[in-house]
């Protein structure tokens, strides 16, 4: 299958060995990736922040480059989330009825990584190898915007050496919120003080999830704590093999 | 116009309230307690309810259809009530509702009245306005008499008072009841308030309620309760004042059928609370002779006028989306600076306002979405937060502040791929003077906030499109 | 007053049509007949189940459950406040002469004044239906006879019984505008740490009596 490759601007830029992880992932699973240079950003900081009108050029701009893609894998809940839960709602304000129709096709095309992986391709053993004690943190968008429940799990049990531990209150935020993080730093500090007892108490060595962002937060409390706990996104997880491991 | 939502014009900005509130560790530990609790009896009873998603969609669609038909229904409950033998009033706002109902009291003589729980009496002030006219207000329900003895403010929709804990309460009831012995242990408390009211429900001749909801096609009045204050407080008096927002109304008698199972497993996590009064003007030989409703608009309507906004008028106060916050579970009630707190009052008291007050609100969130989840009458709390976001932007606009240029910028950059990759570089080369052993641990601005309790990790050196260009070349060498 | 009221009414009524005018054309509106109610609407228990969930929802309210068959249920009565050490209490109208223990002292709560409902330690009550799922008794009368004394004992026939909300509301319809009080358990509350308290202002004990028809 020929996939198209949004990476979200911040995976781009800051966390790259997502992305490699994601096509070295899908190749391997035998599919064909494509990534389309011109993308940029989803939009998601400005339309949540209140900067509506400012989202709607980089809206624009992703339905154009997406509008052919057989199939959109986003390594990112929160940005499909974006995508699925405010698109059409942009497009119908903009009044332009040919991007309304563009995003009413593109829609069902576009898929978070396990998304992709279960439900698409129905593929559970992905064939990875990772033999490390693993907890995994379900994010807000994955939960309760993209209903994804434990895609993620199914695909987590099926690799081989790992050790899954739980995580007690796995469903509650752990305070990102995009610029919520800075806007409320003291609240959401508090929050995350949450996240990262329970992560404590996992005895986990790795926190992984679908969302770096979220994990860039974690990781953020976990590093200023030196926890010695690290986190490393889904695709990296199930990317590793006897052969290629990743950290 | 004068529209009053409690003390929420001079409440402090949210970031600012939550900087006391997040040091008051017992506080917390109580809020945490309390919200913990509810929060697991109501997924207990929210789970065995196997049709819970289909009685949520028929609420929605219900307050959606009554909304769309507001008048209507007020005029159809209207004339019924007065049929009925009530008497219906209109008030656009708090302070000609404050004037209506300390007028009823005063024609009626009473020096006294009881109150049962209504979150719109606050709302208006209205005991504040009853004590400057020399009439004594009771609040009957345990905790809302817990706040009004301690000079305190709720902190909660439906458990106002859960941000004390026994001890705080004790310490209260000893002070103002002039008693000189009292157990700590909720029974004796309970027993000492018990006492302490039996007397007043049995004497005072006035009585102020709210309501759960107006039915339009009886002109019926539905009160939910759990300790019978509310029962004592309309049916003893002979004379009953009713306060409600006008979007309290449901179009039929079969309505309740829907929102008197979905409100107290939502509230309390009950199956259902002790007690529920549905009553219709004066004909029953056991209530009060004068029944009084006061409809109340102050600012409803301003909201009815924002299509993505009204569906915060569905409310029906059940406080779930309060307990499942996990910003409200930190603060508390009180950093909201309203008496509508959590998610439904970041939403709410702000669009009363017309935004003028309590900008911070919308922000006070993380988008995490548990609110709506848990929300029996599916408000999509977090599409409103946003879209309430862009409306204090588009407010803003004209003060051009830090965040409006840095967010024209960056959207600037990431409509164009040039610009994106250019920036990206720029990252790298700038982020130098703050990185530190491999991580940036202190940032300026307001950036600032991120690093006081987080690390951060640096820019890698290749972006992952450098990575992918270099690898496209590879193949085609 | 009556001036400002008239004009705070027209004030509101044109606020909602304008509000309503603009935002009902751009939006889908539905009439009340097409709302979709998938939720359960009848019976799916049988009826042996649905008295013994109610029973057992009852338990769970702290409320204490009798079964009887009708010719039992005035030893039951007699038993109770016994065992309560009363020799009388306050009955509503409706409850039948036969289900009274003879050699004890009964007050018709029609005659009964305030001062004497709230004196009473024991009030016997009936109701108009009840309700499985919930455990609800739903009352038409005995507003204050159900509020006031300390106890309250409530006898319910079976075929009173039903299984779902919308049942009871379907059977109350016709009683819609009368005043209706809905009970479940003994008056509570958890206002203090959540900890949940029998007996605030209403009864502090409520028994039921099933009578099996
Ligand atoms: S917004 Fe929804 S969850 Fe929150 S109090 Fe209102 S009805 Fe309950």
């Amino acid at each position: 299958m020929r996939i198209s490759l949004f990476i979200a601007c911040y995976n781009d830029t800051l966390f790259p060995e997502t992305g490699k992880s994601v096509v070295r992932l899908l190749e391997r699973l035998g599919h064909q990736v494509d990534f389309p240079l011109e993308q940029t950003c989803c939009g998601q900081m400005h339309y949540n922040t209140g900067y509506q009108a400012e989202a709607m050029p980089l809206m624009r701009r992703f339905v154009e480059i997406f509008k052919d893609a057989e199939t959109v894998c986003i390594p990112s809940s929160s940005c499909v989330g974006m995508i699925r839960d405010h698109y059409a709602k942009m497009a119908e304000l903009s009044g332009d009825t040919q991007l309304m129709e563009d995003v009413e096709i593109l829609l069902p095309r576009i898929y978070e990584l396990s998304e992709l992986l279960v439900k698409k391709l129905g593929i559970e053993d992905v064939g990875a190898y990772y033999p490390h004690r693993v907890t995994y943190h379900a994010s807000c968008h994955s939960l309760r915007s993209l209903h994804i429940g434990d895609l993620p799990l199914r695909l987590l049990r099926k690799v081989r050496g790992i050790e899954l531990v739980e995580l007690e209150n796995i469903d509650q935020c752990c305070g990102f919120g995009g610029t919520f993080a800075v806007k409320n730093g003291d609240v959401s500090t508090a929050m995350l003080a949450d996240k990262l007892r329970c992560i404590e108490n996992s005895s986990a060595e790795v926190c992984t999830a679908v969302d770096n962002s979220c994990l860039m937060h974690i990781l953020g409390g976990l590093h200023r704590q030196r926890a010695g706990v690290r986190t490393v996104h889904l695709a990296e997880i199930l990317a590793s093999t006897d052969e290629v491991s990743a950290t | 116009m004068s529209i009053r939502v409690g003390d929420a014009a001079e409440a402090p900005p949210f970031q600012k309230a939550v900087l006391t509130l997040l040091g008051d560790t017992q506080l917390r530990q109580n809020v945490r307690h309390a919200t913990d609790v509810i929060t697991q009896k109501r997924a207990q009873v929210v789970a065995e309810q196997t049709d819970w998603q289909e009685l949520r969609s028929a609420a929605s669609a219900i307050k959606t259809h009554v909304l769309q038909y507001l008048d209507q229904y007020l005029s159809q409950f209207e004339a019924a009530c007065t049929a009925a033998g009530g008497h219906v009033y209109w008030a656009t706002d708090a302070d000609e509702a404050n004037r209506i109902i300390v007028d009823l009291v005063q024609q009626h003589g009473s020096r006294e009245v009881i109150k049962v729980k209504t979150m719109t009496s606050d709302e208006i002030g209205l005991n504040r306005a009853l004590e400057d006219s020399g009439i004594h207000p009771h609040e009957t329900d345990l905790a809302d008499m817990i706040i009004q003895l301690g000079n305190d403010k709720p902190s909660h929709i439906v458990v106002p008072a859960l941000h004390k804990n026994r001890q705080q309460v004790r310490e209260i009831f000893m002070q103002k009841m002039g008693l000189r012995e009292l157990g700590d242990n909720p029974e004796d408390l309970t027993a000492a308030a018990r006492q302490y009211l039996r007397e007043k429900f049995l004497n005072v001749k006035a009585g102020i309620s709210g309501a759960n909801f107006l039915i339009a096609e009886t002109g019926g009045v539905c009160v939910v309760e759990s300790e019978g204050n509310g029962r004592m407080c309309v049916t003893l008096p002979d004379t009953l004042i009713v306060l409600a927002g006008i979007e309290k109304v449901i179009p039929s008698f079969r309505d309740l059928e829907v929102f008197l199972q979905l409100l107290p497993r939502s509230a309390t996590g009950e199956r259902m609370n002790p007690y529920n009064t549905i009553w219709t003007g004066t004909q029953s030989s056991e209530g009060p002779q004068q029944l009084h409703v006061v409809l109340l608009d102050n600012g409803r309507t301003r909201v009815l006028a924002d299509r993505e906004g009204r569906q915060t008028l569905h409310c029906i106060r059940c406080g779930a989306c309060l307990n499942t916050c996990p910003v409200y579970r930190q603060t508390g009630g009180h950093a909201y600076g309203s008496i509508y707190a959590g998610p439904i009052g970041a939403i709410l008291t702000p669009q009363l306002f017309e935004m003028k007050h309590a900008q911070s609100l919308p922000y006070a969130s993380s988008l995490c979405g548990a609110c709506y989840e848990v929300c029996p009458v599916k408000i999509n709390i977090p599409e409103v937060l946003i879209h309430l976001r862009g409306r204090v932007v588009r407010e803003q606009r004209a003060s051009a502040s830090l965040e409006g240029i840095a967010m024209k910028v960056m959207s600037r950059i990431f409509s164009s791929r040039r610009r994106f990759e250019a920036a990206q570089r720029l990252g790298k080369l700038a982020q130098w003077p703050f990185v530190s052993n491999g991580w940036i641990t202190s940032l300026p601005g307001e950036l600032g906030n991120w690093t006081t309790a987080r690390d951060l990790r640096p820019m890698p050196k290749q972006s992952f499109r450098d990575w992918w260009r270099e690898r496209e070349k590879g193949k085609q060498s | 007053m009556t001036e400002i009221h008239s004009a705070a009414r027209a004030a509101i009524f044109s606020r909602i049509r304008e509000a309503n005018s603009t935002i009902n054309a751009a939006m889908r509106t539905a009439g009340y007949q097409n709302i979709q109610r998938e939720y359960q609407q009848s019976a799916s228990m049988s009826r042996e189940t649905i008295v013994r969930t109610f029973a057992e929802r009852l338990h769970e309210y702290d409320a204490n459950v009798y079964e009887s068959t009708p010719t039992a249920v005035s030893s039951i009565i007699a038993q109770l406040l016994a065992a309560y050490g009363q020799r009388s209490a306050i009955v509503a109208k409706d409850v039948p002469r036969e289900w009274l223990p003879k050699d004890l002292n009964w007050k018709k709560e029609a005659e009964a004044s305030i001062g004497d409902f709230d004196k009473a330690e024991d009030a016997i009550i009936v109701c108009e239906t009840a309700i499985a799922h919930t455990g609800t008794i739903v009352l038409r009368d005995s507003r204050r006879l159900s509020l006031l004394p300390d106890r309250l004992l409530c006898v319910v026939r079976e075929r009173q019984i039903v299984e779902t909300v919308p049942e009871a509301i379907k059977r109350l319809q016709p009683f819609a505008a009368d005043a209706l009080t809905f009970i479940s358990g003994p008056s509570a509350t958890a206002d203090i740490e959540m900890t949940r308290i029998r007996g605030v202002h209403g009864p502090r004990i409520l028994d039921i009596i099933i009578v099996r028809d």
